[in-house]
């Protein structure tokens, strides 16, 4: 008897065991299918052909280097034009040391680290001494004023890969951090070097080259620089007012965004919190203002934020209270919420055991509530705050200001790609600084390991 | 336990009175930052702003009325814009799906190698978990403006931002959820000498799978919320459409796309709290 029936369960988890693999199977089965149709639909095969290998090589350079333009006019040769990443103010007023003028045969010299060099004469720009490359290669300008490679003329297949000659242009670039352009008016040298030149202080500032740790010397020198004011005032003003990072305006944006975040969330929990009591069926008896709280809280939640964002950026324009309330509307109906069902959810015995010492209301709620939802209310506050700093970044972008505007604007020029890098850092930075800090004060307040 | 007698009353008395003083003192002090943070943060707020808080509030309602007259003069017609965006709405959805499904595979990968109970090497941990900060740090919008700018319109760099930030996000939840997940049973395992993958197919995998769901629900929330956002700065599918219904200032168009937007998010929100109480098991 015990066998047999032993033996009926035995079937029917044999059953139920190969009815859930079966509905693992179909189950997976379709959800692969999801996914090559959706790899295909999304044209994943082909990301290595969409990838813009140029302007992502240009990228990656101006992330990580900087460039000199030197430049010649073929009408006048003798003078040379040296201007930093060919910036309109950024003119070079003395040589630099890899330029070398030859007042003999009216040469100019452009040296590169690699031992390489373009010399510039009047009639001719010749390339030597590239590592790998033995070939001398001559660049000149024909009786139409058209520029060609000496000795290639009809035979531009023969040329090596690095080089493209057209009928308007001549592109050479040996490597990544050499360039040369020859038109008909004028040639024009790339010099790339590694780093962030005048990232502390520009081209301008009597400070130029002067390293972190220098300024900060330089700081608490007595000896005054300007004599009209004081070194640390100078450093910071310098520093602050450079012209090629703009570090006033980027790092102030920055703050911006930060506040947008830490006003948002701030107003959103200190609106959240009592809207929430008041939606809570242990709080408030009447259920009309319950349901009329609870469909405030879809509302405001359902509106995402970037619609509110575009409804706010029409009132207040362009600025933080757009963020700030953007934000702040959203996350007073996720907190409020959230918030009730954290009430609803609390234990009874503490609010009666307050009531039965004949405390009223607001001192039941206070003693018998609060104290039971205190540490989620605060650790899902500093939850939000962490993710809305993202997306006051992205509000941001979307034209609420801060730093999401300058990173777009500063994307959108398609050159200043160290500023871009800059301001990812920044934004990198102040997220996981906001996200250490949250988890080191919910840890502190709260006082137990989070599990969120 | 005697030593609270001897204590006695007075002093605990004094320490209690002690402790809410303090107490006290941190509460005010916490207080008066808070005051102080949101008093000069409006103040810039005031200074910075394109235009005035009193102004802006007054014209708080312009906007949307605005946009509601314009629909409502639109009649019927408003009714065909809405099946009109219905396409773009479930392009948009789908790419957020997908990224979800992509970025939750990442995750698991990831999670798998920075949860301290399956790898035993410290290393591997901490750098697994490093790379998921990272991941989850930048915006989304930050990474799909570069990849927009590298490869063109499309939808492929918001697909790819969101994978990205997805798996850093998901990965740490996945990873919290392992090792919170009960050791008795992989101990089991391993004394009857199950190997490293056979303890994770049979004692960690049917603990956190309900859990993992979940989580990938509430980011598939999340996610629709951030393509549309994606959209908007030009990766196709409904942000695409309001961005230039925005810019022509079709009124009656923006208001269809809201109405789309809003209910597709409701309704997100209410599918995924039903199937992941349905998962966890309380129906809340």
């Amino acid at each position: 008897m015990e066998q047999v029936l032993n033996q009926n369960v035995i079937d029917a988890v044999d059953l139920k065991h190969k009815k859930h693999i079966r509905i693992l199977i179909i189950t997976g089965f379709v959800f692969l299918v999801y996914l090559i149709g959706s790899i295909l639909h999304f044209d994943l095969p082909n990301l290595a052909k969409k990838w813009n290998k140029d302007r992502a090589s240009m990228f990656m350079l101006d992330i990580y280097a900087h460039k000199d333009h030197i430049k010649m006019n073929w009408k006048d040769p003798q003078k040379i034009d040296l201007r930093f990443e060919g910036g309109h103010r950024h003119v070079y007023k003395d040589d630099p040391t890899w330029l070398i003028r030859n007042k003999n045969n009216q040469s100019t010299i452009v040296n590169f680290d690699n031992g390489g060099q373009f010399v510039f004469f009047p009639n001719r720009v010749e390339m030597r001494n590239f590592p790998n490359i033995n070939e001398p290669f001559i660049f000149k300008l024909n009786k139409n004023g058209k520029p060609y490679v000496d000795g290639y003329v009809g035979k531009e297949s023969m040329l090596p890969s690095w080089m493209r000659a057209t009928e308007n242009k001549v592109e050479v670039r040996p490597s990544l951090y050499e360039r040369l352009q020859v038109y008909g008016s004028k040639v024009e040298v790339h010099r790339y070097e590694l780093g962030w030149k005048y990232f502390w202080f520009d081209f301008d500032s009597p400070l130029v080259g002067k390293g972190f740790f220098d300024a900060i010397s330089l700081m608490f020198n007595e000896d005054r620089v300007d004599p009209k004011i004081s070194n640390f005032n100078l450093v910071v003003n310098e520093f602050l007012e450079n012209e090629i990072w703009h570090h006033n305006t980027v790092l102030f944006a920055m703050v911006e965004t930060l506040l947008m975040a830490i006003l948002g969330t701030l107003i959103a929990s200190m609106v959240g919190l009592p809207l929430a009591f008041l939606a809570a069926y242990n709080v408030t008896p009447l259920s009309s203002i319950r349901f009329f709280l609870r469909r405030l809280f879809d509302m405001l939640r359902g509106i995402d934020m970037l619609i509110w964002s575009l409804i706010f950026l029409r009132a207040f324009g362009p600025g933080l209270f757009t963020g700030i309330f953007a934000i702040a509307f959203t996350d007073t109906g996720t907190l409020g919420k959230l918030m009730s069902e954290a009430i609803e959810n609390t234990d009874k015995k503490d609010k009666e055991g307050i009531q039965s010492t004949g405390a009223n209301k607001v001192l039941q709620h206070r003693f018998g509530i609060i104290p039971q939802i205190l540490p989620i209310f605060i650790s899902q506050s500093l939850y939000y705050l962490e993710s809305n700093t993202r997306a006051a970044v992205i509000i941001g972008a979307m034209g609420a200001g801060g730093i999401g505007l300058h990173f777009l604007g500063a994307l959108m020029t398609g050159n200043d790609f160290e500023n871009v890098a800059y301001m990812a850092i920044l934004v990198l930075v102040a997220v996981m600084c906001i996200d250490t800090m949250s988890a080191k004060l919910r840890r502190l307040l709260i006082g137990i390991e989070d599990k969120k | 336990m005697y030593s609270d007698n001897i204590l006695g009353f007075e002093t605990i008395e004094k320490n209690l009175k002690a402790m809410a003083f303090k107490r006290l003192i941190y509460s005010f002090i916490s207080i008066l930052a808070i005051l102080f943070l949101l008093s000069s943060g409006l103040t810039i707020a005031e200074e910075n702003n394109a235009g005035s808080f009193q102004r802006g509030l007054s014209k708080f309602f312009d906007y949307p009325v605005d946009l509601f007259k314009e629909a409502f003069e639109s009649g019927w017609r408003w009714y065909a814009y809405v099946f009109k965006y219905l396409p773009d709405l479930i392009s948009t959805i789908n790419m957020a799906f997908f990224s979800t499904l992509f970025g939750a595979i990442f995750a698991l990968l990831l999670s798998l190698f920075a949860s301290k109970n399956l790898i035993k090497n410290q290393y591997i941990v901490t750098l697994s978990r490093r790379t998921m900060d990272i991941l989850r740090s930048f915006p989304e919008l930050v990474i799909a403006m570069i990849f927009l700018y590298l490869m063109g319109k499309s939808e492929l760099p918001a697909v790819i931002a969101i994978v990205i930030h997805t798996a850093g996000a998901l990965g740490k939840l996945f990873s919290e959820a392992i090792e919170n997940a009960d050791n008795k049973p992989i101990e089991g395992l391993q004394s009857c000498g199950a190997s490293w993958w056979q303890r994770v197919r049979f004692a960690v995998i049917p603990q956190v799978v309900p859990l993992f769901i979940s989580y990938t629900l509430l980011r598939l929330e999340i996610n629709v919320r951030a393509s549309t956002i994606l959209g908007f700065v030009g990766a196709g599918g409904i942000g695409e459409a309001l961005s230039a219904v925005i810019q022509f200032r079709y009124g009656d168009e923006i208001i269809a796309i809201m109405f789309l937007l809003v209910i597709t998010i409701i309704s997100l929100d209410y599918f995924s709290r039903f199937l992941r109480g349905r998962l966890i098991g309380d129906n809340k």
